[in-house]
């Protein structure tokens, strides 16, 4: 369960970025999470109520932005979407890609009052 | 980034021991979430002024929009990057040792001890959940070892490599080997400074394991074939699993070994110190 982990980093940041700013609380918070990032989204919805529990993101409307998986062959540089880390080039079944989007795990904005 | 700690208790944060010695407290005063007043020993707090980019938009009077575009990931990174120039410098060769429980990552690290030992100088750190066992089962060999034990939480993270080895003191020119908790989801996350990472999978487990888990796979430069000796009992298709490894990552080395028999282990020995 290393949702846990991110969901108490996300928490670390709002509170030093509110803190920054000398906010008192977190109002909305957008994140921004990729299919092949390795975190399963349920199981940070599912930790994430706990992990914010007396912190500035306790009463925070959470909005979750979705990455989809892209990767472009090395071979044959075909462009195609991944929805698992080991999906091959449709074109030529190359396992050599590069992984174009989908490994993002990041707080995009934070909304603060 | 405290992910270790769990936010139940108190006593849920991870203490690192060398073989012997006395588990020290770690108090998180009044336990907040955030673990502002957690005081760890040598613990280094993560501050990361400077490294964000901050636009204010003032909106109405009070509410500001922060559009920070902050990795979640980015303290783990930074810590990782900092063990990465420390073991560069020292000319320390680290290897970080993932896979699922029971698969003989510390019997292939015991009897690679036991045989290099002479030759190359190594340091290891454990990490599990509970328990010094592991450590005792290295300290036997009279290889300097750290015990972290993570309590509740399922991987070990940069800042808990930085204290370990702080305490290890280690000498130039060496193998230092990083065994993670058993765990073939969470690790996969967490880089920790590593030279190389190296996934371990034995002939009892599922051929299909590769794609089964695979972040583990695919962020490995190498993957172990322990139980070896177990072939002919075993119901598993070696290139098979080799396949799916190299589906999900067509770069990673394989080495089959059995760590009870030996057989094998010459290969990885071979690759080790070419290495170092």
């Amino acid at each position: 369960m290393h949702e846990l982990s991110i969901a108490l980093g996300i928490v670390k940041i709002a509170e030093d970025e509110t803190a920054k700013v000398k906010a008192e609380k977190v109002t909305k918070i957008e994140l921004v999470v990729g299919v092949l990032s390795g975190i399963e989204l349920d199981s940070l919805n599912f930790v994430w109520e706990s992990a914010v529990k007396d912190t500035v993101l306790e009463h925070a409307l959470k909005k979750i932005i979705v990455v989809e998986g892209r990767g472009k062959c090395i071979d044959c540089d075909t462009e195609f979407e991944m929805e698992n880390m080991y999906d091959c080039c449709p074109n030529c079944n190359s396992n050599f890609k590069g992984i174009l989007t989908g490994k993002e795990l990041k707080v995009k904005a934070l909304e603060v009052i | 980034m405290c992910g270790t700690c769990g936010c139940g208790s108190d006593n849920n944060g991870p203490t690192i021991l060398k073989p012997g010695e006395e588990m020290h407290t770690h108090s998180h005063d009044g336990h907040h979430h955030h673990h502002e007043n957690h005081s760890h020993g040598e613990h280094t707090h993560h501050h990361h002024d400077g490294h964000t980019h901050a636009h204010n938009h003032t909106h109405n009077h009070k509410h500001k929009v922060l559009e920070i575009e902050q990795d979640i990931l980015q303290n783990n990174q930074l810590l990782a990057a900092r063990n990465r120039g420390y073991f560069e410098a020292k000319h320390i060769f680290v290897l970080n040792l993932v896979s699922s429980p029971g698969s003989g990552k510390t019997s292939i690290l015991e009897r690679t001890l036991s045989d290099l030992k002479e030759e190359i100088s190594f340091y290891v750190i454990e990490g599990d959940q509970q328990t010094l066992n592991d450590a005792n089962r290295i300290d036997a060999l009279n290889v300097p070892v750290i015990q972290i034990n993570t309590g509740k939480g399922c991987h070990l993270e940069s800042d808990m490599v930085y204290s370990a080895v702080k305490k290890l003191e280690m000498q130039n020119n060496a193998i230092l080997m990083i065994e993670n908790v058993g765990n073939l989801v969470c690790p996969s996350m967490f880089d920790l400074g590593e030279s190389k990472r190296v996934v371990i999978i034995s002939t009892t487990e599922g051929e299909d394991k590769p794609i089964k888990y695979p972040d583990m796979f695919h962020s490995s430069d190498v993957c172990i074939i322990n139980k070896i000796d177990l072939l002919p009992y075993v119901d598993i298709d070696v290139q098979k699993l080799k396949n799916y490894a190299l589906q999900v990552n067509p770069n990673l080395q394989f080495f089959e070994v059995s760590a009870t028999t030996g057989n094998g282990m010459d290969a990885w020995y071979k690759w080790l110190k070419q290495n170092i």
